[in-house]
């Protein structure tokens, strides 16, 4: 119990410079381990992968007395979406044209639309992959080519002084831009703030695009730090009430078919079979397909590849065998594997046995327009070709909303005695 | 040498023994065989041997590993039979001048008490409470017993506890009863060690609920006793008070305590003795009497004695009073609205005319009301609907036209060599101090009160009227508005810059220069609308404080303290052009010049220049940037120069040199580091200057190796992964760092640094990782190194966990038990104390940033399920935290990540475990609309997480 010394300090700070050196690591450190911690956290848990540039050129003669052979022997690249946003020029047009998530064309009505599936009416209009980063936002087009370079309301989507978190966070949305209101119809959400939504559920990402999107201020009209408005589009659970107000609703855009998708399943890129397209003359100016001048031929035309051994095939993967040339003919028509050659489906037409091809009456045209990057797909043959022979209408599709709203029902009776 | 040896150890002691100390001197007087500085040598000598002996990380190294667990001592003692053995020589000749004799007897105390302990304490009491045996084999006898009770370093002390209470009770009541007995002894000294051993006992028994009857017994006839029990008495319940918690008494002994005590300071008491033993006790039991402090007649009446205690004749018993005074202000700041116009009397009168020590604690309490108003103003944040749990009665402004004129008086009493005294303390400080408390309380309303005074004073012939103006305006500059503030500091900038140049007084200027400095650090900055500082008199400012620079020490040194402030009122002002740019070149070489001066080394100078320099490197900006880089290389050959002089002769001074250059390193540093083009010219110099920094190591100064690791791990920062090519030499100065528990600040920032390395690196870390985190696994074994480091050591966990990926593998399976461990402890604070919840939450968050780190480092492995056995656990312990609801911000938002880190990682293998945790539906919800952005921001990251997991 010795007298208390009560002495403070005096003509001097309270606390030294060293003691300031010292917090002011502790601060940085604790600053650096966030950082880092949250690199960790939003860096996509999958990885999507860049193929070899080689497969995936359509015109490989050209580049490949260009490209130093360095580049050539170079093994398939597993980059992740970060890494992918710092791609330029070709590298980043090849990388994105990849990333897409296509649907195949409805052929046949899945099970249980009403349960497992959403519906909407899909924009006519430039399909698009939408990237803001870094204080830029980038459109691009499916073959990777950039259609704007704007600046967003999305998240570091325009240089501004107030973004709140990491700059470096990237955002992919895939859209579709409306030429005539000049806007982007957000159609799904596949990067938010850094965050991978490719392995989610569609339900989720729709929910979460939805809960989202609005919250930046990207769905206001545009102004000086915001080009284009983005906007949502009404998403239905495909049941009665869903399809048909997809179908018959009003939306501020032209419509271009319905879209169907899955609710469980992830964005995956290329073609899925777990999102549908489906179109009639009421909700789409584009059923059929036209040639060049906009008309439609009197036959369906389709676009093959020609690969390895004179097989014609679909863009599917696996690929669909539609045919074989003979060699002689292709070297008569100086055709050889790689090339995209179009056909006219002739008075024989295609004949199924157990939903798989059997046989198929092909004329040959030429080869296709350069512009076209794939050959077709099989979903798309087929839905050509039952559009002109047995279309799947409107109707049909209520009809199974219905009939498996009964049989669920059924189902459910017999569970009850457990 | 040998003089040496022993300033240090009377050094420890002051630290430790202060009582010890005190005694010591005392008995200088009566020593008759030794020389008195010899008898001092082996007293201390003594001391330290038993200091030495009591602690085990001397002995042997520990090989407890758990260091959350304490070993309980083997029992095996008890058996034996206690019996009191003939110790009265031992101890004796434990203090003989000659060595030989000496160095026997404490081997003979050493063996005793390893082979039968229990005899060797009663033995001890029984030689203390013999009133027939010599002072000094009784003196030293309770020493020893109150060192086998009660040891300094945590671990001991808990070791020892555990040891007394597995103790036979028989032996300890025969013990203690001899104990209270040796409280009649006829001799002071031996009352005196007693009081103190009991005390320690009942700090010992009382948690345990042992010894309940020591309070009835202490106090049963406390009225009847001969006045030197009485005051032997009082100073045990003091000591008691001291040593435990106040949960621990009933209410009833506090009652009575209080009772006894509040008589003893009582008036009609008239042995001073016994006064001074019950105010001292009183201090102490202060804590315990919250519930007699809540009921008014009690607390009128204690009051009222402490009150009229301090106008006692006895100068010690007034002081003490004061002291009580003190104490009762900040405890019971809400109780004292009947009593403040009295304390105020007693007060003024006492600052007025008392000795200086009474008046020192007289101005100390309106400096402690200060305190407690400017708490609760702070905590209103200025809105006064909020709540505050203690409401604010104004003390302050309703005595202000009286304290004012009060503290203004005291300034007039300056001491001539104040200014030259590192350890000076008087009213004039005292009283400066508490008008500076006064201006933070009231703002605005001192400025009319102190004007007149400065306007009467600052251009006497007199210094100490012209020091006391000076000082009175310097000390309101904090706590009255800018707007009121700034027409008067623009008028009295010119001439406080002249005094600086002119006054002939050392005393002025240098309250000048502090005054100055004042009036950069609180009215001068980018955000302030009217700046004082303008770029017309920017010129003559730093020509003034430059030329100060040359004054003498002390001058010299606050010239450079205003100097720090004036640079760092720029230091917001991002790229635009700062009015110091054109002066930037002549600051620093002016700074340098100052480090170069002989008589900066002996005062604070040297260190206030490096300071200075440091802050101006720091607010540096684009256009100054070149500048920085080319002083880099001067401070380089500084330091290079000192490690070149230290193969001459090394000694503290030299030592403490290269701490500063090691500091002003770590800022260049890290202010180069901070933009690309900046870094691009530094690194040129990388190289060599992580050569000087492995050059400080060899230096034995924790001070100097705390400052070279620091800048190390700025270095690394800025360095990125080329910082792997001074891993194969850094690291065995990385691995001394961590073992270093004795300095642990040394080791808390190695620990950082290893984050800092291990995000440098990242997966290149992998070769040293063996090393590191066995190193990081015996730290948080260790009960010796301090608590403070075990937080920072699991967060590392989770910075080579995230930098080696799955490769942390091999860890997980000593990483993990020790995180779990550590999680159920750290997962309740009840009952604990603020001090404690803040360590406990320190330590939350650092398992949790482990945690964090593992499982994000793990994402995407094919090993992933390898974390799936410690899923629930994670959780249970989110749970808890949530549950226990005591969580800081900081916890909850590394809480709520480590969710979704854990969801993010394990994905739909968890989903189940997860839906079932509380912590992913109502934590998450309560993160999901926090306040907190931080929160919020973890919480929505957290969420989607964890929808992914569970939507696969």
């Amino acid at each position: 119990m010795a007298p208390h010394d009560l002495r403070r300090p005096f003509k001097r700070p309270l606390i030294s410079d060293q003691e300031k050196r010292r917090q002011q690591s502790l601060l940085r450190q604790a600053q650096n381990r966030r950082d880092a911690q949250n690199h960790a956290r939003f860096l996509a848990s999958t990885a999507l992968s860049l193929e070899q540039p080689h497969e995936l050129e359509p015109e490989p003669e050209l580049h490949d007395e260009l490209i130093p052979d360095s580049e050539a022997p170079e093994s398939p690249k597993e980059l992740d979406v970060v890494e992918a946003s710092k791609l330029k020029g070709a590298e980043a047009r090849k990388w994105f044209a990849k990333q897409l998530m296509h649907p195949e064309w409805m052929i046949d009505i899945p099970e249980n639309l009403s349960q497992d599936w959403f519906v909407f009416a899909r924009p006519s209009g430039k399909r698009c992959f939408v990237v803001s980063c870094n204080g830029t936002t980038i459109s691009r087009l499916r073959n990777g080519s950039i259609l704007h370079r704007f600046p967003s309301e999305l998240p570091n989507g325009a240089r501004r002084k107030d973004s709140s978190g990491p700059a470096q966070s990237y955002s992919i949305l895939d859209c579709i831009f409306h030429e005539v209101d000049q806007t982007y119809y957000v159609i799904d959400m596949v990067c938010w703030r850094g965050y991978s939504l490719y392995d989610c559920a569609a339900e989720f990402r729709f929910f979460w695009l939805n809960s989202k999107l609005a919250e930046t201020g990207a769905c206001e009209p545009p102004s000086h730090y915001h080009k284009y408005r983005f906007s949502l589009v009404p998403v239905y659970c495909c049941d009665q009430s869903g399809l048909c107000a997809a179908y018959t609703g009003s939306v501020p855009y032209v419509k271009d078919g319905l879209l169907f998708y899955n609710k469980h399943a992830h964005y995956q890129t290329g073609i899925t079979p777990l999102a549908l397209v489906w179109k009639d003359e009421n909700c789409s100016q584009y059923v059929m397909d036209t040639d060049s001048k906009g008309q439609v031929p009197n036959q369906q035309q389709v676009v093959l590849e020609l690969q390895e051994g004179g097989k014609l095939c679909t863009s599917d993967d696996p690929p669909v065998v539609f045919g074989c040339l003979d060699g002689g003919f292709m070297h008569e028509s100086e055709l050889h594997s790689g090339c995209l050659v179009r056909f006219a489906i002739g008075e024989g037409g295609l004949v199924l046995v157990d939903g798989k091809l059997e046989k198929a009456d092909l004329n040959y045209l030429g080869k296709a327009n350069r512009a076209r990057a794939s050959a077709d797909s099989f979903s798309k043959v087929m839905f050509q070709y039952s559009v002109r022979h047995s279309p799947l209408r409107i109707d049909d599709l209520l009809g199974s909303v219905n009939s498996a709203a009964d049989e669920s029902n059924k189902v459910c009776d017999i569970e009850m005695d457990g | 040498m040998e003089a040496m040896e022993v300033g240090k150890m009377v050094g420890e002691l002051i630290e430790d023994n202060e009582v010890e100390l005190v005694k010591l001197k005392n008995t200088r007087a009566d020593r008759r065989v030794a020389p008195l500085d010899t008898a001092r040598t082996n007293k201390i000598k003594i001391l330290r041997f038993w200091q030495e002996y009591q602690d085990p990380s001397r002995r042997a190294p520990s090989s407890e590993f758990n260091w959350f667990l304490t070993p309980l001592p083997s029992a095996d003692s008890i058996s034996q039979l206690a019996m009191a053995m003939e110790v009265t020589q031992i101890l004796l000749n434990a203090q003989a001048v000659d060595g030989a004799l000496r160095k026997q007897a404490e081997e003979n105390l050493k063996q005793f008490q390893e082979q039968n302990l229990p005899s060797f304490l009663y033995s001890l009491a029984g030689e203390l409470a013999n009133d027939e045996k010599p002072a000094e084999s009784r003196k030293l006898a309770g020493l020893i017993l109150k060192n086998a009770l009660d040891a300094k370093e945590q671990h001991r002390k808990i070791e020892l506890v555990q040891r007394w209470l597995s103790l036979d009770p028989t032996l300890k009541a025969q013990i203690k009863a001899l104990l209270l007995r040796t409280l009649s002894s006829p001799s002071v000294d031996a009352r005196s060690t007693v009081s103190q051993v009991i005390a320690k006992v009942a700090g010992i028994e009382l948690p345990h609920k042992q010894w309940p009857e020591l309070i009835g017994s202490l106090l049963s006839n406390v009225h009847q006793l001969p006045a030197p029990t009485r005051q032997a008495t009082l100073e045990t319940l003091g000591y008691i008070c001291e040593e435990v918690s106040p949960d621990v008494v009933d209410q009833d002994h506090v009652n009575k305590i209080l009772t006894a005590v509040v008589q003893g300071m009582n008036s009609t008491e008239e042995n001073n003795d016994v006064r001074l033993a019950a105010v001292r006790a009183l201090y102490n039991a202060l804590g315990f009497a919250q519930a007699n402090f809540s009921n008014d007649m009690e607390r009128d009446y204690i009051m009222r004695i402490v009150c009229e205690t301090t106008l006692s004749p006895d100068v010690k018993i007034r002081r003490a009073a004061f002291e009580c005074l003190v104490a009762i202000s900040s405890t019971y700041y809400e109780k004292l609205a009947p009593y403040i116009q009295d304390i105020f009397n007693i007060t003024a009168k006492a600052v007025k005319e008392d000795e200086e020590q009474v008046a020192l604690q007289a101005i100390e309490f309106w400096s402690s009301i200060c305190d407690e108003e400017i708490d609760i103003l702070e905590e209103y944040g200025g809105d006064f609907s909020a709540d505050s749990d203690i409401p604010c009665f104004y003390f302050i402004k309703q005595a202000l036209s009286f304290l004012v004129p009060m503290l203004l008086e005291t300034l007039l009493k300056q001491d001539e060599d104040q200014d030259q005294d590192e350890g000076a303390w008087n009213i004039a400080m005292a009283g400066g101090t508490c008008l500076g408390l006064v201006a933070r309380t009231v703002g605005d309303d001192i400025v009319p009160l102190v004007m007149p005074f400065i306007q009467e004073n600052i251009s006497k012939p007199d210094w100490r009227q012209r020091e006391a103006a000076t000082y009175a305006f310097g000390s309101i500059l904090e706590g009255p508005s800018p707007e009121k503030l700034e027409p008067l500091v623009t008028m009295a900038l010119n001439f406080m810059l002249t005094a600086l140049m002119k006054d002939p007084s050392n005393h002025v200027k240098d309250t000048t220069a502090w005054t100055l400095g004042r009036m950069f650090e609180f009215l001068h900055g980018t955000a302030l609308d009217t700046p004082i500082i303008t770029p017309a008199n920017c010129q003559q400012i730093v020509t003034v404080l430059i030329q100060s620079m040359k004054d003498v020490p002390n001058v010299a040194e606050k010239a450079c303290g205003a100097l720090y402030f004036l640079a760092q009122g720029y230091e917001d002002a991002g790229s635009a052009s700062s009015p110091l740019t054109p002066y930037f070149q002549d600051i620093v070489q002016a700074l340098l010049t100052v480090t170069h001066r002989e008589d900066a080394v002996e005062s604070r100078l040297r260190t206030a220049a490096y300071e200075a320099l440091n802050e101006v490197v720091r607010c540096s900006n684009d256009e100054t940037a070149p500048m920085v880089v080319q002083l880099a290389p001067l401070i380089m050959l500084e330091l290079h120069n000192t490690l070149e002089n230290q193969k001459v002769s090394s000694d503290e001074r030299q030592n403490e040199l290269q701490g500063l250059l090691c500091g002003c390193l770590q800022v260049i540093i890290q202010k180069l580091g901070s933009s690309e083009p900046t870094k691009y010219h530094f690194m040129q110099y990388a190289d060599q200057i992580m050569a000087l920094f492995l050059r400080v190591f060899a230096s034995r100064s924790a001070t100097a190796h705390e400052e070279a690791m620091l800048a190390i791990g700025a270095l690394a920062y800025a360095t990125g992964p080329d910082f792997a090519k001074y891993m194969t030499e850094f690291y065995k100065y990385l691995e001394m760092g961590l073992q270093n528990f004795e300095d642990y600040q040394v080791c808390a920032i190695t620990v950082g640094v290893v984050g800092d390395v291990c995000r440098a690196l990242e997966e290149k870390i992998l070769p040293y990782c063996d090393g590191i985190m066995t190193q990081l696994l015996k730290d948080l074994s260790s009960n010796q190194l301090h608590r403070s480091v075990k937080p920072p050591i699991f967060s590392c966990f989770g910075d080579i966990a995230l930098a080696i990926g799955e490769n942390f593998e091999k860890y997980l399976l000593y990483a993990m038990p020790m995180l779990q461990s550590a999680a159920e402890l750290s997962a309740h604070t009840s009952g604990a104390d603020d001090d404690m919840t803040e360590y406990t939450n320190s330590l939350r968050n650092g398992i949790l940033e482990a945690y964090s780190g593992i499982f994000q480092g793990f994402k995407g492995s094919p090993k992933t399920q390898l974390l799936m056995p410690y899923a629930p656990h994670v959780l249970q312990f989110l749970d808890s935290l949530y549950m226990e609801k005591d969580m800081d911000d900081v916890v909850t938002k590394t809480a709520i990540g480590v969710l979704g880190d854990l969801a993010d990682t394990l994905g739909s293998s968890a989903g189940p475990l997860i839906q079932q945790s509380v912590s992913s539906k109502d934590f998450l919800k309560e993160c999901l609309s926090s306040d907190d952005h931080l929160i919020k921001e973890s919480a929505e990251w957290a969420k989607l997480a964890i929808s992914r997991a569970i939507s696969f």
